[in-house]
């Protein structure tokens, strides 16, 4: 028995609609005056600095791109390991694929010293550099997930959409590789220099994408009045906390390696106990808020039957994921190099010392031009083009679930 | 061949002529200005280093003043956001109580994680190993100073004037110790630190070709040693350290 999906435009006339459009727009306003002012006053505006290079814009850059990565495997689950219950929600999943990559490109892109020389970036490649590789893999995923989302979306092509499926989903891969390893292949810093934060960061991408889009599939169908079954919203949140459970070993396996080496004391002590905000961050936002809480709501027999729980839940894991890139970022460049090992050092560089860091408004402005950049994208793509189904009903998400209703059987579970 | 055909002739030589001569014109400069490089120029075959004497060098600041001075380096009194092409370390042996002070700047790798990370190749090795940023294709992106072992470079965070013509800077762009490649260029074989440490410094200072085996910075190397900063990395630093 095959279930037929119809995919349908959302009205978009409502009030409430053209609300969120100037919000967005307001958020993208935001972003594009914080591009402005430093370009014109330059970075010292911000709280960036010659000691912390990569500030709050990159937390909120690579939450983005991480996150779209990420999106994109509800679409994967469909075409790739063949689960057809998630079918009806892979274009949002290639949707949101492309809208969140694009918003965190654009933070990266606006918070360069010179944004004005992109095409400088497009025509000299150092293929040494994993930034180099990045543009190729970031402008590839998106062209992928576009011919992805043409194929699903394109009746006569339908047939050929798994094999792009296949594409989109090794490719993702290998584009969250490569974020992972941005820091990664740093040799000189030692919070970071391993090959663990290449799975890591996948691992991150799968729970932060999930999140995401749990977050927006509800709000679309709450808004638009759309049935959203049970069924359906069970997989998901049951499949987010077995990706937020992988984040938490990927985190632990980081840990532990660095606390039996001698030599990464320092930095660990610093990041787990006394780097002031890191820690705090590291062991309130990233472990309790965003790892252990959301895996009790989503796991919780009771609890986690509510939809405010599963949305609270996305929530706080997207908050956790904020606070893990930002001790990762952020913590990794202020704890000092270490250039003389077995030395107390200092000097008028703030070598030997924590490096200081406040995010600037500026900042905050940039990283959530990003994030209103990419969700204005989602909000009038859905508007004009057919990316949710009519129905995520139970009966219509899953065959079995509606034999099984029909005779009067328990819903299955995911 | 006819009478005509004379003034056609003359025409034509006088065209090869003009040719001939637009083409020397046009191509004569490029051969001098290549032919005083040669001469003026870095030397072929060198690479070019420091050596710092660790146990004479004191606390003065000359080779910081001086490189500031000379490469139009100066401060907005923004410690946190102020570029520093070189800087003065104080280190203090934990186990022994030890101290000392010692300039750090570019290192010039042979290996350089700057030149690796950077993304549009504008983070480049010269053949007589100075590492440089190309100030037309430097994006801004920051990622040679995520990569920089020794926190050599500095990051331009407001706009500037008055540079100096032969460093360039502007803002948004990444730079460091050019290693005074201006006076390189030009044949001298010195540069602003080094100059300054012999002046009003201690001397601690030598530069110098570390692929001929004469030079004085050779011979220091070979009768004395010296140590690389984070040697453990594998860069081969162009920089040297005695008395680490």
């Amino acid at each position: 028995m095959k279930a037929m999906t119809h995919f349908r435009e959302i009205e978009g006339r409502s009030k409430g609609y053209y609300g969120l459009l100037v919000l967005l727009l307001f958020g993208i306003g935001l972003g594009l005056v914080a591009a402005a002012l430093k370009g014109t006053y330059g970075h010292h505006i911000t709280g960036m600095n010659n000691h912390v290079v990569w500030g709050l814009p990159h937390v909120f850059a690579i939450f983005l791109i991480v996150a779209a990565s990420g999106a994109l495997n509800v679409a994967s689950i469909a075409s790739v390991f063949g689960r057809k219950a998630y079918k009806p929600l892979a274009p949002l999943s290639g949707l949101l694929a492309i809208t969140l990559l694009v918003g965190g490109l654009a933070v990266l892109v606006l918070d360069l010293g010179r944004p004005d020389r992109l095409i400088v970036a497009m025509t000299h490649y150092n293929f040494k550099s994993i930034f180099a590789w990045n543009i190729f893999l970031y402008t590839g995923f998106i062209a992928i997930v576009a011919v992805y989302l043409w194929f699903m979306m394109e009746r006569r092509m339908n047939p050929h959409s798994t094999k792009v499926g296949y594409l989109a989903f090794i490719w993702r891969l290998i584009l969250t590789t490569g974020t992972g390893s941005i820091f990664g292949f740093l040799v000189a810093r030692e919070a970071y220099d391993a090959a663990i934060l290449a799975p890591l960061f996948i691992a991150l991408s799968f729970s932060l994408g999930l999140a995401v889009f749990l977050l927006v599939l509800m709000a679309a169908y709450n808004w638009t009045g759309r049935p959203l079954g049970d069924a359906i919203l069970r997989r998901l949140k049951n499949l987010l906390g077995i990706f937020v459970a992988g984040v938490l070993y990927f985190v632990a396996v980081y840990h532990l390696t660095n606390l039996y080496a001698t030599r990464l004391h320092g930095v660990e002590a610093f990041l787990l106990v006394h780097g002031g905000i890191y820690p705090f961050l590291f062991w309130f936002g990233q472990i309790a808020l965003g790892s252990v809480l959301p895996l009790v709501l989503l796991f919780h027999p009771v609890w986690s039957r509510c939809r405010a729980v599963i949305a609270a839940a996305c929530g706080l894991v997207i908050l956790g994921g904020l606070a893990q890139l930002y001790v990762t970022i952020i913590g990794g460049q202020a704890y000092p190099l270490d250039l003389f090992p077995g030395h107390d050092v200092s000097s008028s560089f703030f070598d030997g010392v924590v490096a200081p860091y406040t995010p600037s408004a500026v900042e905050w402005m940039l990283g959530i031009g990003g994030v209103a950049l990419a969700l204005f994208m989602v909000t009038v793509a859905i508007k004009f083009l057919r990316f949710l189904p009519e129905s995520l009903a139970d009966d219509k998400v899953d065959p079995h679930h509606a034999a099984q209703a029909a005779a009067g059987a328990e819903p299955a579970k995911a | 061949m006819s009478h005509d055909s004379t003034p056609d002739l003359s025409r034509r030589r006088f065209i090869t002529g003009a040719v001939g001569a637009v083409a020397s014109l046009t191509v004569a400069p490029g051969i001098f200005l290549m032919q005083t490089n040669a001469q003026a120029g870095t030397k072929p075959g060198a690479r070019w280093g420091l050596l710092i004497n660790t146990n004479v060098c004191g606390d003065c600041n000359a080779c910081v003043t001086a490189c500031h001075k000379e490469n139009g380096v100066g401060s907005m009194n923004r410690p946190t956001t102020d570029a520093q092409w070189i800087r003065k370390v104080n280190i203090t042996d934990r186990a022994t109580g030890h101290s000392r002070s010692l300039p750090v700047m570019c290192q010039h790798c042979e290996h350089p994680p700057c030149v690796d990370v950077c993304p549009t190749g504008a983070s480049f090795r010269r053949a007589d190993g100075i590492v440089l940023v190309n100030k037309h294709t430097c994006i801004g992106c920051r990622y040679c100073m995520m990569a920089c072992p020794y926190k050599a470079r500095s990051f331009i965070h407001e706009h500037l004037t008055d540079q100096v013509p032969h460093a360039p800077r502007g803002k948004g762009t990444v730079e460091s110790c050019t290693l005074c490649v201006h006076r390189i260029d030009k044949g001298e074989r010195t540069t602003a630190c080094v100059e300054a440490c012999h002046t009003e410094g201690n001397g601690a200072m030598v530069f110098g070709d570390l692929n001929d085996p004469n030079s004085e910075i050779s011979r220091r190397l070979a009768e004395y040693g010296g140590a690389a900063i984070r040697a453990d990395l594998g860069l081969n630093p162009g920089v040297r350290y005695q008395g680490l």
